[in-house]
C-alpha cells in the first residue's frame, strides 16, 4: 500500500481512538463546545486528507458531517439527539471505511446516503448507534522508525557482549550454582529476544515492488514500447536492509529488459508476438534464499554478438572466445564495459551495467543466474540470502586465527586421518582424495599467511565452479552470526565475504569460498574427472535416507524422493476412502504406514514428492544418510526395490516408484502370517521365504497386541494356535490327503488357501 | 574562519585532525589480523557491538610500522565504514584557523596525500590532515 495512505490510516485510527471518549461526552452534553470542536476537527482533517489521497467516499461522508457541525458551531443549529446520533453514525462509518482500506476489503456503501440524509435538520430520528458489528480487524501494530529498530538491534548485540563478559568473569571467579542458573536464564531470554528483534527487521518485498508499475510505465513510454507488468510474490519477506540493497539491481535489470530485451513493436509483430511485451517480476522463498525473478518475452541475448563485442573491445581474443562454452559466452554480458547495445541512450547501454549489478548482488552474498531463450526472452534470477544479518556458519581455526565459513558452502567435513582420505602432492599442487574422489586441496594456513601445522581437518567446499578441499587445523563450532560487509580495503583481498562479531567479542572474518579458490589459483574445468579411475572401482548409487520403520526394520529410501521429514500429531491421520490419509495444509496426502498410527502420539513422517504428487511415509526414526551401492539384491516382495548391504547390515530399499504408482502392496498391507513352528525348522527355513515372497509377513510368535491374519501349522501338530484357530491352514507331509489340509509343497494351493483365508477375514 | 581540530601525534609528528572527521577517541582491545590485505590494515577490532578496521598509520604514511602495542586510536567514518586510525598520542581539542601550506614546502609521499593545510599553535606550525585519506582505497577492479 502507498506509504501516504498507510500513514493516513494509522493517523485516523489513532485519532478515532482518542475521539471515542469525546464522542461519549458530547452525547451526554451536546452543548459542550470543546467536545464539538474536537469532533469537528476530526472530520475536517479527514476531509482534507481525503481530497489529497483521492478517497471520494470518505470525503463525502466527512464533508456532510463537517457541514452539519459547522452549522452547530455557528449557532444556526441546535445539537439535538438526532444530530448527535447522525454524526456518531458518520464517525463510526469513517472508522469502518478506514479499516476496510487497511484490510484491502470492499465495504458496502449503500447506507452512506442514509447516514448523510440523517444529518438533515428535518430528518426522521434514526435508531441510536451502538458499537458496530464488523469491528476493526484487531490490527495490533504500531509505527516505528527504522532508526529505532537499528538502535534496538545494536543494543541487542551490546547486551550479548555484556552477557559474555559477565559469563567470562563468573567462570574465572567460580560462581555459585545459583548465580550460574540465573545467568543461564538470562542467556536463554537473550537468545529469544535476539530472534524477535531480528524478525522486526523483516519487510515484505512489496515495498520493493510497489514502485515498479510506475517505473515500467515511464521507461516503456520513453522508448516507445508497450509493456504489461505482472508482479507475483509481493508478500515474501526479506530483511529490510536487503530490500534496500536489491533496489538498484532490480531497477537496472528491469530498465535493461524494457530497453534491450523487448523488441520494437514492429519487430514483435514480425516475430509473431503480441505487440505488448510482457514482463514478469516474482519473488519466492526457497530454503534460506529468496529468488527474485525477472522474465521478459523479448529477443533474449544474442550471444554471438556479445562475443563479437568482447573481441572488439579487446576483452577477449577470438581464440579465447572460441574456446569458451556457451554458458561462459553468455556470462560475457557481465563483463565490465560491455553492452549488447550499439548506441547509448538515456536509459541504458552505456556499458555500466550488468557487471555492477552482479557485483552488487554478490556483495550481499547472492548470485545471479541467466536463462536465455534466444528469440523468446530472457529470465534473470537473483538468488539472495533471506537476511543479510544472520548467516549460519562453521567456525574454523588455522594457527591462532579463526574464520567463519558459510555453512551452505560446506558439503562435508572429514578428518585427514579418516579412512578413505588421503593427501598427495602432484608437482607443486596438493591433492586430496576423499572416498575415491579427487579434488584440489587448499591449505588455508599458508594461503592466509598464518603460521600453522599441516592440515588436520578437511572441509569440502562447494563453489559455483567446482569443489575443493580446504585444509584446516580445527573445526571449532557452528554459530549463527550477524555478518556485515567489511571495509572496502578488506573486501578487496578477495578472500572475505564479510565481517562479524561473534559471542567471543573478537571480530571474525567470513570466508568467501569462491574467493579462496581464486586466490589459490584453482581453475575448474567443466570436464568431469574420468570415471575409469582404479580408485573409483566401487561404483556408488544414489544417496538414501536410512531409517527405522514402524515395524522396527531398518529400511532406506532414496533421498531424491524425500521432500522433508516432519513430525505431526497422530490425530491428523485417518483411514478414509479406502486408505490411510493425512491432513496437511487443507488437503489430504496419502500415507503409508506399516502399523496402525497411534492417534494420541506424534508421528514422524517422510514427505515424498515426485515433483507433482505428494505422499507421506510414516517411520519410527530417521537414522542416517548413506550412499546406496550401485546394485541391489533383487527383492521378492513388491514394494521393496531391493536389499542393500550398508555397513554390513541388510537394509530393505523401498521401491519409491511402486509407492507412487500405488500398485504395490505397500508393506502395510502385508498380512501377518503366524507360523506354528515345527521342531525341525522346516517352516522357518523352507516355508517362510516362499510365503513372504507372496506378500505375507511371517512371525513365529505374536507380539503383544498383534493378531495374525492367518496361521499355518502341520497337521500332525497337536496344539494349533488358539488365537488364530478360525484361520488356520494345515499342511500335510504327503501329497495324498483329505481336503482339510494342503500338501506342503503344493505352493499354488498353499498361497491360494492363504489368500482365501485372508480375503475372507477382511 | 576557525575550525575545531584535534591535536595528535602520529608517526612522531604533531598533526591537527579536523574534529568533524572524528567520531570518537578510543583505546582498542585485541586486534585480529586480516590476512592478505593491504599492509596498512593492522586488523579488525571490536568497538562495543561494532567492528572497526584498524589502520596502521605508519604503514599508511609509508614511514614504517607503528608500534605493535599501539592501541590508542581515532575513530572515523568513511563511506559508511568505521576505521580506527592508530595514533601515538592525543593532546587537545581547540579551534584554529586553517591556512594554506606554505608554498615551496615539499611534503613527502604519504604526508603530501593527507596534508590539507597549516594551523598555528603558539607560533608552532602544525600540519592539518585529512585522516580519511589514510584509509587505503582498494584498486578499482
Amino acid at each position: 500500500m502507498d506509504d501516504l495512505l498507510q500513514e493516513f490510516v494509522a493517523e485516523t485510527r489513532e485519532t478515532l481512538e482518542a475521539l471515542a471518549g469525546e464522542i461519549v461526552a458530547w452525547e451526554a452534553d451536546p452543548g459542550d463546545r470543546a467536545r464539538l470542536d474536537a469532533i469537528f476537527r476530526f472530520v475536517h482533517t479527514v476531509k482534507g486528507s481525503c481530497g489529497f489521497l483521492d478517497l471520494p467516499r470518505l470525503a463525502r461522508l466527512s464533508h456532510a458531517a463537517e457541514d452539519a457541525l459547522a452549522a452547530v458551531r455557528d449557532g444556526d443549529r441546535h445539537p439535538d439527539l438526532a444530530l448527535v446520533n447522525a454524526v456518531l453514525g458518520i464517525v463510526d462509518r469513517i472508522g469502518e471505511v478506514v479499516e476496510a482500506i487497511d484490510g484491502g476489503v470492499a465495504l458496502d456503501d449503500t447506507s452512506d446516503d442514509l447516514l448523510i440524509a440523517a444529518l438533515a435538520e428535518d430528518a426522521a430520528p434514526v435508531a441510536p448507534v451502538t458499537a458496530q458489528g464488523p469491528a476493526r480487524g484487531a490490527s495490533r501494530s504500531v509505527r516505528l522508525s527504522v532508526d529505532l529498530l537499528d538502535r534496538m538491534m545494536s543494543g541487542m548485540s551490546d547486551l550479548v557482549l555484556a552477557r559474555n563478559e559477565l559469563a567470562r568473569r563468573l567462570r574465572d571467579d567460580g560462581a555459585e550454582p545459583a548465580v550460574e542458573a540465573s545467568l543461564e536464564r538470562l542467556s536463554h531470554t537473550l537468545a529469544e529476544m535476539r530472534d524477535t528483534v531480528t524478525r522486526t527487521r523483516m519487510q515484505r518485498v512489496e515495498t520493493l515492488f510497489a514502485a515498479l508499475p510506475r517505473m515500467v510505465r515511464d521507461t516503456a513510454a520513453e522508448v516507445g514500447k508497450q509493456v504489461t507488468l505482472h508482479v507475483e510474490g509481493a508478500d515474501v519477506e526479506l530483511d529490510r536492509e536487503m530490500i534496500e540493497l536489491m533496489r538498484d539491481p532490480l531497477v537496472h535489470i528491469i530498465r535493461n529488459a524494457i530497453d534491450h530485451g523487448l523488441e520494437e513493436i514492429a519487430e514483435r509483430r514480425v516475430a509473431g508476438k503480441p505487440a505488448t511485451g510482457t514482463l514478469r517480476v516474482s519473488a519466492r522463498q526457497s530454503g534460506n534464499q529468496i529468488l527474485i525473478e525477472i522474465a521478459d518475452d523479448g529477443r533474449g541475448i544474442d550471444v554471438a554478438r556479445i562475443a563479437a563485442k568482447a573481441v572488439e573491445h579487446r576483452i577477449h581474443t577470438q581464440a579465447e572466445i572460441a574456446a569458451m562454452s556457451e554458458a561462459d559466452r553468455l556470462d560475457l554480458v557481465f563483463a565490465p564495459g560491455l553492452s549488447s547495445r550499439d548506441t547509448a541512450n538515456a536509459i541504458s547501454g552505456r556499458g555500466v551495467g550488468m557487471d555492477v549489478v552482479r557485483a552488487n548482488v554478490e556483495q550481499i552474498g547472492g548470485r545471479i543466474v541467466l536463462l536465455n531463450r534466444p528469440g523468446q526472452g530472457l529470465t534473470i534470477v537473483m538468488h539472495v540470502p533471506l537476511t543479510l544479518s544472520i548467516i549460519s556458519t562453521i567456525v574454523v581455526g588455522v594457527g591462532a586465527q579463526r574464520f567463519a565459513i558459510p555453512r551452505q558452502a560446506i558439503e562435508e567435513i572429514v578428518s585427514v586421518r579418516a579412512a578413505g582420505v588421503r593427501l598427495d602432492r602432484l608437482g607443486d599442487a596438493a591433492l586430496a582424495t576423499v572416498r575415491g574422489e579427487r579434488m584440489p586441496l587448499v591449505a588455508l594456513g599458508p594461503l592466509a599467511g598464518v603460521d600453522c601445522a599441516e592440515p588436520q581437518v578437511l572441509a569440502i567446499v562447494v563453489t559455483r565452479d567446482g569443489h575443493y578441499a580446504l585444509g584446516l587445523d580445527a573445526v571449532l563450532d557452528t554459530e549463527e552470526l550477524v555478518v556485515r560487509p567489511a571495509a572496502p580495503v578488506v573486501m578487496a583481498a578477495g578472500l572475505y565475504a564479510g565481517q562479524t562479531l561473534p559471542d567471543s567479542g573478537l571480530p571474525m572474518l567470513l570466508l568467501d569460498a569462491g574467493g579462496i579458490a581464486a586466490a589459490a589459483g584453482l581453475r575448474f574445468t567443466a570436464a568431469a574427472p574420468s570415471e575409469d579411475d582404479a580408485d573409483a572401482a566401487v561404483a556408488v548409487g544414489p544417496q538414501a535416507l536410512l531409517f527405522d520403520d514402524l515395524d522396527g526394520q531398518r529400511r532406506a529410501l532414496v533421498l531424491a524422493a524425500i521432500d522433508r521429514v516432519e513430525r505431526i500429531a497422530g490425530s491428523a491421520v485417518r483411514w478414509t476412502g479406502g486408505r490411510l490419509r493425512l491432513v496437511s495444509g487443507g488437503t489430504t496426502v496419502p500415507l503409508h504406514a506399516l502399523t496402525p498410527i497411534d492417534e494420541l502420539a506424534e508421528v514422524t513422517l517422510l514427505r515424498l514428492t515426485d515433483g507433482e504428487t505428494e505422499l507421506a511415509y510414516a517411520i519410527a526414526e530417521p537414522a542416517d544418510i548413506v550412499a546406496l551401492p550401485a546394485t541391489l539384491a533383487p527383492a521378492a516382495v513388491p514394494g521393496i526395490a531391493g536389499v542393500a548391504v550398508i555397513a554390513g547390515d541388510q537394509v530393505e530399499v523401498i521401491d519409491v516408484h511402486a509407492l507412487f504408482a500405488g500398485i504395490a502392496l505397500p508393506p502395510a498391507a502385508r498380512p501377518l502370517c503366524l507360523l506354528h513352528a515345527d521342531a525341525g525348522g522346516w517352516m522357518d527355513n523352507f516355508l517362510r521365504p516362499a510365503i513372504e515372497a507372496s506378500g505375507y509377513r511371517c512371525v513365529a510368535q505374536l507380539a503383544p497386541g498383534e493378531t495374525a491374519a492367518v496361521a499355518l501349522a502341520m497337521d500332525d501338530v497337536a496344539d494349533p494356535p488358539v488365537s488364530a484357530a478360525a484361520n488356520l491352514v494345515r499342511l500335510r507331509r504327503s501329497p495324498a490327503g483329505g481336503p482339510d489340509s494342503i500338501y506342503r509343497y503344493d505352493r499354488a494351493a498353499l498361497v491360494a488357501a492363504l489368500d482365501a483365508r485372508v480375503g475372507a477375514a477382511r | 574562519m576557525t575550525e575545531l581540530f584535534l591535536l595528535a601525534q602520529i608517526a612522531g609528528r604533531a598533526v591537527a585532525i579536523e574534529a568533524a572527521q572524528v567520531v570518537s577517541v578510543v583505546d582498542l582491545g585485541e586486534i585480529v589480523a586480516v590476512p592478505r590485505t593491504d599492509p596498512a590494515v593492522r586488523g579488525l577490532a571490536a568497538l562495543r557491538s561494532r567492528v572497526v578496521t584498524v589502520i596502521d598509520t605508519g604503514v599508511a604514511l609509508g614511514v614504517g610500522r607503528s608500534a605493535c602495542d599501539a592501541r590508542r586510536a581515532v575513530i572515523t567514518q568513511v563511506d559508511g565504514h568505521h576505521y580506527a586510525i592508530l595514533v601515538d598520542a592525543l593532546e587537545d581539542v581547540a579551534p584554529f584557523v586553517r591556512r594554506p601550506i606554505s608554498s615551496g614546502l615539499a611534503l613527502d609521499g604519504g604526508w603530501g596525500a593527507i596534508g590539507t593545510g597549516l594551523i598555528e599553535r603558539d607560533d608552532e606550525p602544525v600540519l592539518a590532515i585529512d585522516i580519511a585519506a589514510l584509509v587505503p582505497q582498494p584498486l578499482a577492479a
